[in-house]
């Protein structure tokens, strides 16, 4: 456990138990990290967390858990409170141990179904404290993404997505040419921190917000050549 | 013939494709247009009549009216500006209340007269209870917020950072803005620390410093919320940002909102208030 490389969590939450777990010089070090993590230096960590706790209620699916920061969490608000982008040493090294850790699908199929892959996209519901417990959630894509030209009620934080694999040259997913894009695409989905540390997109797969399944339909939206994205 | 006459007159086949024509001119005049312009058509149409008007209207009545289990009116109720001064005060909310020893809010004040006046209980108050359901009946603390809004429109903000808790309000703020966390490690910068940024077609105000946008979006708060059907107080503006962050429930009137609307009004220095505003 003590000498546990980084590349083996593939999990922000594991990462933190696990980190908890190491020697106490290093504990003492991430603890030291902690308190540093806000930004102006009037409130203290531990005194904004305590304020946060007394000031939030646990309602269906939204535990006052949620208000524990992973360490990620910790050093993206950090560095976008300060301005100050995360030491590229830092980045890099967090980037790559969480790339090798992404779970590809032991089965190797990647494409589900675009159409349901639509409505994922187009779903904004699931793990807010007013959804129920256990209901499957959306993806909400078009809150930020152009996709699908029919949909013009898109947003613009992230980039767009339109012909999204028609652009990056697949002409058919299943093929052996087409694996590397096809990998990446699935690794930008399950943990987009393991591409773009400080990302604003959810971990969809390592935050357990779609299942396999939901994202195989989301990459067929994406890279399937029938999908209206790329026609 | 007058027109409404000739209307009148026409077969209903015929007014079904004439109104089913203009249906159609529409769409295709629409999408000749960008989606943003469609927009803000439909908002600038919903500008002439705010409903928040009458909210306002009722809220003054209860304001005057002796109720609660002191039979007592709101009219003694000092809001900033020493007791029974209304007109203006809420441009400098939140600020420190040397009786509560709190930086308080407009509706953290509002509340606090209804229990220290009238004799209300601070329990009775809470998140499920402050906001009426979507197209229901306003709540009293939404007609009572929209009154002491209304009595302060043009007024300039001026949010002190005099006394140590209003800065330390300011601080712990900031701090939340950008603190990210939940399922979908999201803070509020993630949707507002840039310009010209949308989700869907919904522009999003820079939060992040002074500046027009955060001048403009603490001035039309409270507003009437027509995808609500009703007026929204900015205790329900911050809970259900947070809801969408996928954060718990915000309490009522919780430290955190305190924080959260300090941070935001401090950033709006300078602007004029022009509550409550008519929103989406």
């Amino acid at each position: 456990m003590k000498n546990m490389p980084l590349a083996s969590i593939n999990n922000a939450n594991t990462a933190i138990i696990l980190i908890a777990k190491i020697s106490t010089v290093t504990s003492a070090i991430v603890l030291l990290a902690s308190c540093a993590a806000p930004s102006t230096g009037v409130s203290s960590a531990t005194d904004l967390l305590a304020v946060l706790k007394s000031s939030f209620s646990e309602r269906g699916p939204a535990k006052l858990d949620r208000l524990d920061q992973n360490e990620v969490q910790k050093i993206c608000t950090q560095s976008e409170a300060t301005g100050k982008p995360v030491d590229e040493a830092v980045r890099k090294k967090i980037e790559t141990a969480l790339y090798a850790n992404i779970p590809y699908p032991t089965d190797s199929k990647y494409i589900g179904n675009w159409q349901a892959g639509e409505k994922i996209a187009q779903d904004g519901t699931g793990l807010q404290f007013s959804d129920a417990i256990g209901k499957p959630s959306g993806a909400n894509c078009y809150a930020c993404h152009q996709i699908a030209p029919k949909e013009i009620s898109y947003g613009n934080l992230g980039p767009s997505l339109y012909k999204y694999g028609v652009n990056r040259g697949v002409r058919d997913p299943n093929s052996k040419d087409a694996e590397a894009i096809v990998k990446y695409t699935w690794a930008r989905l399950w943990n987009t921190h393991s591409v773009n540390l400080c990302s604003s997109m959810p971990r969809f797969g390592d935050a357990k917000i779609l299942t396999d399944a939901q994202l195989k339909d989301v990459m067929a939206l994406l890279l399937d050549p029938q999908s209206p994205v790329n026609k | 013939m007058s027109f409404e006459k000739r209307f009148l007159d026409l077969k209903p086949l015929a007014v079904v494709s004439l109104i089913m024509a203009t249906a159609v001119c529409n769409v295709a005049n629409a999408q000749q247009k960008s989606a943003k312009d469609a927009i803000d058509d439909y908002r600038a149409s919903l500008q002439d009549g705010n409903p928040a008007d009458l909210n306002a209207a009722r809220g003054e009545a209860l304001w005057k009216t002796k109720r609660g289990p002191k039979n007592a009116s709101l009219e003694a109720c000092d809001l900033g500006l020493g007791a029974g001064k209304v007109k203006g005060a809420v441009g400098s909310l939140p600020r420190y209340f040397a009786d509560t020893n709190k930086v308080m809010d407009a509706e953290g004040r509002l509340v606090h007269c209804m229990v220290t006046l009238q004799g209300f209980k601070p329990e009775e108050f809470n998140a499920k209870n402050f906001t009426s359901g979507a197209g229901k009946k306003a709540t009293l603390i939404e007609d009572l917020v929209a009154y002491i809004y209304d009595e302060s429109r043009g007024v300039a903000i001026n949010v002190p950072q005099d006394h140590p808790m209003e800065k330390a309000a300011f601080a712990r703020g900031k701090d939340t803005f950008y603190f990210k966390g939940g399922t979908h490690d999201f803070s509020c910068a993630s949707c507002h620390n840039q310009d010209g940024k949308r989700i869907r077609l919904q522009e999003l105000p820079n939060l992040t410093g002074p500046s027009k946008a955060s001048q403009d979006a603490f001035a039309q708060w409270p507003a009437y919320r027509v995808s609500q059907g009703g007026l929204r107080t900015m205790q329900w503006r911050v809970q259900d940002c947070l809801r969408g962050q996928r954060m718990p429930e915000l309490n009522y009137l919780s430290q955190t909102s305190v924080d959260l609307i300090t941070f935001m009004g401090v950033n709006a220095n300078g602007g004029k208030m022009a509550a409550p505003a008519l929103k989406r």
